[in-house]
């Protein structure tokens, strides 16, 4: 029943290899299964929006792409990687090394600047003081927030917020940019730019995968893929969109 | 790279904002605690050292003999025959028990007429050996001096005073060079004792008693019996040999077991030196844990503010671990804050104590009944490190726990909606 397209996918660096993937939540005497079996296979360079209704598994799936949780069963790989059974300080510095996370709504760190925000995850990589620094400018001047280093996040717009965090997300040079309804908490005119942006960095060769239930974000990712009650019903394949 | 203290320090200074009313708080709670901990421990030791003063007075590790009755009988003879030491069997000791640093025989006389002009004054005499004075703590005042050798060979009529007797005799005047009437015999006062503390007596205070050599005291009263044999060894801890060892050398004098315990009447006072040292131990650990206990009072406020720092900054923890922090990085700048709070509030308290027991220091002694007592607060080395250590323990417990609970945050959880 699974659109085995994504096959394609999985020749030369596949990002994400997923095979028979399994989440199961017990939250006390029930058991939820929120992922019954995910074949998905992300190649280098995809820009794929992952679409489903709510509570359709969408989020379990971000967590487990994002190393933020473990699969119950199932294999998954990452830049070749199998994250199964790995520690936590390990599963952290994949984190830190291959995933960049943006989120509906920001979760910049409110008392320290835009600045100090996007050098955060340089701080966690060990990377010395002085490539922090030119790592920090230049993508605060991609994101074209140049002069708005020193604010505060409550000092920033919610467009600029988000823009902070696509510079947090890109810091380490992840293998996988995960965003999680980027444009949730925007106004239209925002969340355009955001699209905007992301297109940008899909066409300088970056990963991308979105998270959404916006229709017109939905339609400008080449690859959709749509998840219902935990399994993927419909996958446009790469190439496809 | 694993541990990075560097970067623990970095997240502290970045992440952690005072909110300044419930910090200054719990830190008033710190400060509040150690200085009661640091006053109970300084009052505790103020009061160890006032009585160990005044329980010198009387002497330090000296042993009172006195006659006694045999118990047992002892080659032939029956039980209930007295023993009663005499003044050449000082001699006798000071010759067969070794390692002893000194042993002064006493005999007394408890009703004395001492007699200055028209004034005359009951009191107690006391005749003794020379070591007494340094046995027994006799410190001449200024201008004066205790008995000397040639004042026993001499059997010379010379009295040393004690301090309020001769006040009752003498009042203001000097009585040293001084000529008084001792049942009627004239004495010269070669010396009167310096102010001292006595807590422990046996037939009365030092103050109230005068001493004469023990040849004088023995021409004048026409009788050898002593009243006590105080001895001293040179290492306290040889007290119980020394005294056995005097009893096997009066034993064969006397005719009496040298195993029977009531044939000879002892206070040994290295033995209850040693009951004194652990009842202060005792009282030194009660203070203590009371302190500790208001101190622990802080702490559990600090680990109250902490834990609601952890909830508040939840999502911020979780945030920093999808970046890549490790549980570690996290916890580390917690357990440096509620470190933090608990020293800032330790030094706060440790400075307050400090000024109140140096102001209670300015309190005249003079005639405070109170403060001779129970002695001042004093601050000792000990004290200090055992609040700091105390400090350290719950500062770093205080913290410990809330960073458990904040290590234990599930990033994935906390990172979607509010």
């Amino acid at each position: 029943m699974m659109s085995k397209g994504d096959q394609a996918a999985a020749g030369n660096g596949a990002v994400i290899r997923m095979d028979g993937i399994r989440k199961v939540y017990e939250t006390g005497k029930v058991k939820v299964e929120a992922l019954r079996g995910i074949d998905l296979t992300v190649a280098d360079g995809e820009f794929a929006a992952i679409v489903g209704p709510s509570g359709s598994g969408k989020s379990t799936l971000m967590n487990l792409i994002g190393c933020l949780d473990t699969p119950t069963d199932g294999l998954y790989e990452l830049r070749g990687q199998r994250v199964a059974g790995l520690s936590r300080a390990r599963l952290a510095t994949i984190r830190n090394r291959r995933v960049g996370f943006i989120f509906q709504n920001f979760n910049l760190l409110p008392q320290i600047s835009a600045y100090e925000n996007v050098e955060m995850p340089l701080l966690f990589g060990g990377v010395p003081r002085r490539r922090r620094r030119e790592r920090v400018c230049d993508l605060l001047e991609r994101v074209g927030l140049a002069d708005r280093m020193e604010h505060k996040p409550t000092e920033l717009s919610g467009g600029q917020m988000q823009r902070v965090a696509v510079a947090r997300a890109l810091a380490m040079d992840p293998d996988i940019v995960l965003a999680d309804e980027p444009t949730g908490n925007l106004d239209s005119r925002s969340g355009g730019d955001i699209m905007s942006l992301f297109e940008e960095l899909w066409e300088q060769g970056r990963t991308m995968l979105v998270i959404t239930h916006d229709p017109a974000l939905a339609e400008r990712a080449p690859r959709r893929v749509e998840l219902l009650d935990g399994r993927i019903s419909q996958d446009t394949g790469v190439g496809a969109g | 790279m694993n541990l990075r203290p560097g970067l623990v320090l970095q997240l502290f200074w970045r992440t952690s904002r005072v909110q300044r009313k419930r910090a200054l708080l719990t830190v008033a709670a710190i400060a509040w605690g150690s200085l009661s901990l640091v006053l109970l421990l300084a009052f505790g030791e103020g009061l160890g050292t006032q009585l160990g003063r005044a329980n010198s007075g009387l002497g330090t590790n000296i042993a009172i003999m006195w006659p006694g009755e045999t118990t047992r009988p002892w080659k032939g003879l029956p039980a209930g025959r007295p023993v009663r030491p005499r003044t050449a069997d000082i001699r006798l000791i000071e010759e067969r028990v070794p390692d002893l640093f000194g042993v002064s025989g006493e005999m007394r006389q408890w009703r004395t007429a001492f007699t200055r002009g028209d004034v005359t004054v009951n009191g107690r005499l006391t005749g003794a050996s020379l070591v007494y004075g340094r046995l027994r703590n006799h410190v001449a005042r200024a201008g004066g001096r205790f008995l000397n050798p040639i004042d026993d060979a001499r059997r010379r009529r010379v009295i040393f005073l004690g301090y309020d007797l001769a006040e009752d005799l003498f009042g203001q005047d000097e009585p040293v060079g001084e000529t008084l009437l001792v049942d009627n015999v004239p004495y010269t006062v070669v010396g009167v004792m310096a102010e001292k503390l006595q807590s422990s007596t046996y037939g009365g205070m030092d103050k109230d008693h005068a001493v004469i050599p023990i040849r004088t005291f023995e021409a004048q009263y026409g009788t050898d019996r002593l009243a006590n044999i105080v001895i001293k060894p040179l290492d306290p801890a040889e007290m119980k040999r020394k005294l056995a060892e005097v009893r096997e050398t009066l034993s064969p004098r006397y005719g009496f077991d040298p195993d029977d315990e009531r044939a000879l009447g002892v206070w040994d006072t290295v033995e209850t030196g040693q009951m004194f040292a652990n009842m202060m131990l005792g009282i030194q650990l009660f203070l203590g844990i009371i302190g500790g206990l208001t101190l622990l009072v802080g702490g559990i406020g600090v680990a109250n503010i902490m834990y609601a720092v952890v909830k508040e900054r939840t999502r911020e923890i979780g945030v920093k671990m999808a970046l890549g922090a490790r549980a570690g990085w996290v916890t580390g700048p917690i357990v440096l804050e509620g470190l933090t709070y608990t020293l800032l509030g330790g030094l706060v308290g440790l400075l307050m104590s400090t000024g109140l027991i140096l102001l209670m220091g300015l309190v005249p002694v003079e005639d405070n009944v109170a403060i001779e007592m129970l002695g001042k607060p004093t601050l000792s080395p000990a004290i200090t490190f055992t609040t700091a250590g105390i400090l350290g323990v719950i500062g770093l417990a205080a913290g410990y726990f809330p960073a458990r609970r904040a290590s234990r945050i599930d990033p994935a959880q906390t990172l979607r909606y509010e």
